[in-house]
């Protein structure tokens, strides 16, 4: 990063976006003949040169397996792999570097929950809430733990706005609940859900909870020991860092009570035939040869959105949404789907009698890469009766003369569509 | 609709009108239209079962079999994916199953269209192309069953 983007994160004042995005090498290419513009942030974020960097340093100086080399190599390795443990730890404040478990991604870590918690305590009739706006990764593994257990899933639902009704929430609460597992900020949406109440009243209850952080975790300020949630997942991916990484926070005794989930590798102490007794946490829950590069290249991804600070992204971030906001809405036939108070920098939309898939393949041949389609948020799309939205999702590198070529492009691809 | 012409005659005849384009703005605008021109599908088509898996958009596709010759009609809520449809259609559309089963489609590549749309997309057009051919192959089949 450049010194003035360093000064201007200290300052706490307007980022240097200019010199951000030096700090990007993808942002330099051509798309279609045109320099492309990124607004697919929220199904994966684009990477800073010390990701790349740390990925190309992992695989020329320190490769060897972790935890078991008595080498300088494996030594090495196994640092650099535990250091990512320590700055996802301070990154959401969980009070023990145990808590956090390695996954792959924010999808195997509620799968991991659901298997290992879900399988040893849901019984017959007990309830799991989860609300209606939640990605397929929050929506599927409950269903199977559920149906094996004779649970019952319940969902809040979701307002014309995209906000989640919190008095049908309360009134879904009850001694049958088990889990409340909701997502903090809508992908399909950008709506940023109260999580923080919303876990109250679960407790209230005697409910666990289940924070999906997947697309919170880049924008919003996490503290997971204020929230108070059981557990937390995340994505490196979609918070500048490499894919295959993620990591489940969960509270030390609710993990050491957990039976294991996959076995094998890391996760046992000592095996005989007659027996195996676990690794303590949090390697119990990480069998196998983990994506060592790619956590190792998860740390500098943190590191650098810490050096930017949360709230300068936010502020900036907020300035693209409302810029997109206030200029779409000057285009005839266009519908904003989620327009929740709270919102991060997801713009969700639909034009009049367009099909989002050819707005998309449009955009695209002018290089502006959107996403369209049912954001894996199928049962969503249905409340609104709708097959699927135009998704611009906007990060921190992004400028508002790239939202005046998507106002172009589409304007231009609606002349041509309607 | 009785097309005489093998098929890679039709072909031919589509890449050399893509040629004549310049820019891909002017084949999407051209492939658009062809999509607006498309003659819509009758509402009793447009169910589950004639629908083509694969693509993002809805597609349905029915085919008739009569005097040894297919034709084929089909719609998509999508305008780009009519247009290509209604290429798909003009090229294999009244000819025997042997001459559909046989053809290579090599024109949706030379016409650009495979490396320009994303991957999940000419993944729904073969998608097309695939269930196009499975029609001449059951229509082929009953043939020899008659
Ligand atoms: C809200 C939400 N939850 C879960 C996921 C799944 O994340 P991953 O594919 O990294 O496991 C995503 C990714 O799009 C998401 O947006």
């Amino acid at each position: 990063m450049s010194n003035e983007t360093m000064t201007a994160a200290k300052d706490n004042k307007t980022l240097d976006i200019a010199a951000i995005r030096e700090d990007f090498p993808i942002l330099r290419r051509q798309v279609k003949g045109h320099p492309l513009v990124y607004f697919d942030n929220a199904a994966t974020s684009q990477k800073p040169r010390e990701v790349i960097d740390a990925l190309v340093y992992y695989y020329t100086h320190l490769n060897a397996n972790v935890h078991r080399g008595i080498h300088s190599l494996a030594e090495e390795a196994t640092a650099a792999f535990e250091a990512t443990r320590d700055a996802i730890r301070a990154f959401i404040n969980a009070a023990h570097r145990e808590e956090i478990i390695y996954t792959k991604g924010t999808t195997e870590g509620i799968n991991l929950v659901a298997y290992t918690w879900g399988r040893k305590n849901l019984k017959a009739g007990d309830e799991v809430i989860i609300s209606g706006m939640e990605h397929h990764s929050n929506i599927v593994p409950w269903q199977i733990v559920c149906e094996e257990q004779k649970a019952v899933l319940k969902v809040i639902p979701v307002n014309d706005q995209g906000e989640l009704i919190l008095d049908e929430y309360a009134k879904l609460l009850s001694e049958k609940t088990k889990m409340v597992a909701v997502v903090h900020v809508s992908n399909a949406l950008g709506t940023v859900n109260p999580v923080k109440e919303i876990i109250r009243q679960a407790h209230d209850k005697g409910a666990l909870t289940l924070i999906d952080g997947a697309q919170s975790s880049l924008h919003l300020d996490i503290d997971v020991q204020d929230l108070d949630c059981d557990f937390f997942v995340l994505s490196a991916h979609k918070m500048l860092g490499p894919t295959g990484a993620g990591a489940l926070y969960g509270k030390k005794e609710l993990l050491e009570a957990m039976p294991v989930f996959l076995g094998g590798g890391e996760m046992i102490k000592e095996v005989t035939f007659e027996k195996t007794t676990y690794n303590e946490l949090p390697y119990k829950f990480e069998a196998g040869t983990p994506n060592i590069a790619d956590f190792v290249a998860f740390k500098p991804a943190i590191d650098y959105i810490n050096r930017l600070g949360k709230a300068n992204i936010r502020r900036h971030e907020e300035e693209l949404l409302d810029y997109a906001t206030w200029n779409i809405k000057e285009i005839p036939g266009v519908k904003i789907i989620g327009e929740a108070r709270e919102k991060a920098s997801v713009l969700s939309f639909v034009i009049d009698g367009v099909h989002p898939q050819d707005v998309g393949i449009l955009l695209d041949n002018k290089g502006i890469a959107v996403r369209t389609g049912h954001h894996c948020a199928e049962p969503l799309m249905n409340r609104f009766c709708i097959p699927g939205t135009i998704r611009a999702s906007f990060a921190v590198y992004n400028t508002t003369e790239e939202i005046d070529r998507l106002m172009d492009g589409l304007k231009k691809a609606i002349k041509l569509l309607a | 609709m009785s097309e005489t012409r093998p098929i890679s005659e039709i072909e031919e005849e589509i890449i050399e009108e893509f040629a004549l384009f310049d820019s891909w703005d002017d084949k999407y605008e051209y492939i658009i239209d062809l999509g607006k021109k498309l003659q819509p599908l009758d509402a009793v088509h447009k169910k589950d079962a004639n629908k083509v898996k694969g693509c993002q958009s809805t597609v349905w596709l029915v085919a008739d079999y009569k005097n040894g010759k297919v034709t084929y009609q089909a719609e998509s809520d999508a305008v780009i994916v009519k247009g290509l449809i209604s290429m798909l259609i003009r090229v294999l559309s009244g000819h025997t199953p042997d001459e559909i089963l046989d053809a290579d489609m090599d024109f949706i590549n030379k016409i650009g269209m495979t490396s320009h749309l994303a991957q999940t997309r000419s993944n729904g057009l073969r998608a097309m192309v695939k269930q196009m051919k499975h029609y001449a192959l059951a229509f082929k089949s009953l043939k020899f069953d008659v």
